[in-house]
């Protein structure tokens, strides 16, 4: 308890990014979701977990609310890339254009070539793509380079 | 006998209870027109005299309480960042506070806004945006034009704490009146209203109430101290939840069936049932309270009608099988609308009010619950739900003049249940109704105040 404490406190100190994570679609698989919630958290971001079953809406009203500088998206159940189309287009269109677009999941129907799912979603607009199995401290790292 | 006051100073009537602390009971209630255009206490005194006239044993009366709803209420405009939260998030807070919610802004405000706050009689702006932390830069906009619009409401800033400070500079500079209080959603979705719901009711009753020209009735009355939904919902919350060891009636639901508007007041948590019914959207408060404007029996009665056709508005209407023109509806409409204390004296008039009441009960009802909605997933089928689910609420509560006065009242408000048509909404499904006959509750809210456990007793013997 008392660790934890000073993790809150140390993390406050050092200016907190703000980073919305959430599961995109008819998607209802939480537990990949719980678990990067914790991570982030432990790496001293603030979190903003909208979870589960979320749309594209949500993820932008929570990150115009919270002034967020990064959205984290993961799919698990391989309709991504539909509940994903034009999400960069509508985050520009709401005043999110500078704010970082991750993806990560399984994020598209079937097994593919990671090669080519990638640079799918890069030409979508997301700036970083993590296939499945992905570990989230790779994100965090990613995070960290792109914040500053 | 000591004889307690009980005061509610509303839009068409001025209304006493009289209760004895004593004997624990009601002794007696009476009205008058509210006269806020001459003096306030010209209608109290006629109400006075007329209820010591029926109670000449009453004597002097030991303590008054009062409520208003007088000039207009309490007039509110709420101002957020995102439509679906803060923005609903400080309407909410107003709401709750007892006040009409006359304008919502979201995003930065413009000339046209800003003209809109200037034409409109607004009694207090509630300024909102941004989480604890969130984006400050739209609410710090929208504090420098409300600066520089200089205008003479008061503003309660209740948005993202980091732009507290400047905030502060701005409206300082401006020689504004303004208070900052905690923010209405400090954290994304979770609902923080109590602290501005408190200061709006401190600048109610230090500044409105003279603004109105209620003030002179203080005088007679003590401090007015409160707007009179406030206290409606306060005997509702009272009713829901006991006093001590005298336990309440649970969840429940007041339906007000006014003039002017709708107010539908819920206390309870109202989350999902079912496991798999996910919540969605922003956080609902323990008391509800919503307010329809465009539901009312008589100031808003065209506006009624206006929401459905004349096809519809036959199956509200029940009365030796009659058919009612397009014209015809619109006729007694504007009856309703031109003499406000218009009361039906025909068994065709008093139907013509009892359909009208219907479609206030039916549609306040589907804006107040929540709603839920089918996902097809390839996990099976999931269920969002927005907003609370009411459908196992123990009581609803009728009041207003239309719901105490008619003999079949109980008809009207069975129209909350829920309906094959309306299968999504989350209504009532079997909830005992209960008539507030001698209006009390707005009474009580006032009493609870003071004296919570008389209040509950009472509300609970005289709810039928």
């Amino acid at each position: 308890m008392i660790l934890f404490h000073v993790k809150t406190l140390e993390s406050e100190m050092i200016g907190l990014h703000t980073v919305v994570i959430g599961v995109i679609g008819a998607d209802v698989h939480a537990v990949g979701n719980k678990i990067i919630d914790h991570v982030l958290r432990e790496h001293g971001f603030n979190v903003v977990n909208i979870g589960v079953l979320s749309s594209q809406e949500d993820f932008i009203n929570a990150a115009i609310e919270t002034d967020a500088e990064a959205v984290m998206v993961s799919s698990l159940y391989g309709h991504g890339e539909m509940d994903c189309k034009h999400m960069k287009e509508n985050m520009i269109e709401a005043g999110l254009g500078h704010v970082k677009l991750y993806v990560g999941g399984n994020i598209v129907v079937g097994k593919q070539a990671f090669k080519s799912v990638e640079e799918r979603f890069k030409k979508m607009g997301f700036d970083r793509v993590y296939p499945p199995g992905s570990d989230i401290e790779k994100a965090v790292e990613d995070l960290k380079k792109d914040l500053g | 006998m000591r004889p307690h006051l009980l005061v509610d100073f509303g839009s068409t009537y001025t209304k006493l209870t009289a209760v004895d602390l004593d004997d624990e009971e009601i002794i007696g209630t009476s009205r008058a027109m509210t006269t806020v255009k001459t003096d306030v206490l010209e209608g109290f005194n006629q109400a006075m005299e007329k209820l010591q006239n029926a109670h000449p044993e009453m004597g002097e009366i030991e303590g008054v309480s009062a409520c208003s709803s007088a000039a207009g209420g309490l007039k509110m405009a709420a101002i957020g960042l995102v439509e679906e939260l803060t923005a609903e998030a400080a309407k909410r807070a107003c709401l709750g506070a007892g006040a009409l919610v006359e304008e919502v802004y979201t995003f930065r405000l413009g000339k046209k806004e800003i003209k809109q706050l200037k034409n409109k009689p607004i009694d207090i702006i509630l300024l909102a945006g941004g989480t604890d932390g969130g984006n400050s830069d739209v609410i710090i906009h929208n504090a420098k034009k409300l600066a520089e619009a200089s205008l003479d409401v008061p503003i309660i800033v209740a948005g993202n704490k980091d732009a507290a400070d400047e905030i502060d500079a701005i409206f300082s500079a401006a020689t504004l009146e303004y208070h900052i209080v905690d923010n209405v959603m400090p954290k994304l979705k979770k609902l923080n209203v109590d602290p501005a719901k408190k200061i709006i009711r401190k600048i109610f009753i230090d500044k409105i109430i003279e603004a109105k020209g209620i003030k002179q009735a203080e005088e007679k009355t003590g401090q007015i101290i409160m707007p009179t939904p406030e206290s409606v919902l306060m005997a509702a919350e009272l009713l829901s939840k006991g006093h001590e060891d005298e336990v309440g009636f649970g969840e429940l639901m007041v339906v007000d069936i006014g003039g002017a508007t709708t107010d539908v007041h819920t206390i309870g948590e109202g989350y999902p049932k079912r496991t798999e019914v996910i919540l969605k959207g922003l956080q609902e408060p323990f008391a509800k309270r919503t307010v329809e404007g465009d539901l009312g029996m008589r100031y808003s009665a065209n506006a009624l009608v206006g929401l459905v056709s004349p096809y519809e508005f036959q199956q509200y209407y029940d009365y030796e099988d009659k058919d009612y023109s397009e014209a015809q509806i619109e006729q007694s409409v504007e009856k309703r609308q031109e003499n406000v204390d218009y009361l039906p004296e025909s068994d065709e008039e008093k139907a013509f009010d009892q359909a009208l009441a219907r479609i206030c009960a039916d549609y306040s009802m589907s804006r107040h619950v929540g709603t839920v909605e089918v996902v097809y997933t390839p996990l099976g089928n999931m269920y969002y739900q927005t907003g609370k689910d009411l459908t196992d609420i123990k009581y609803v509560i009728g009041t207003g003049g239309v719901l105490i006065n008619q003999p079949n009242s109980k008809e009207i408000l069975r129209e909350v249940n829920k309906k094959s048509n309306k299968k999504l909404e989350l209504r009532p499904s079997d909830a005992e109704f209960l008539i507030d006959e001698h209006y009390i509750m707005a009474a009580m809210g006032l009493l609870s105040q003071k004296h919570p456990r008389l209040a509950l007793k009472l509300l609970k013997r005289h709810l039928k």
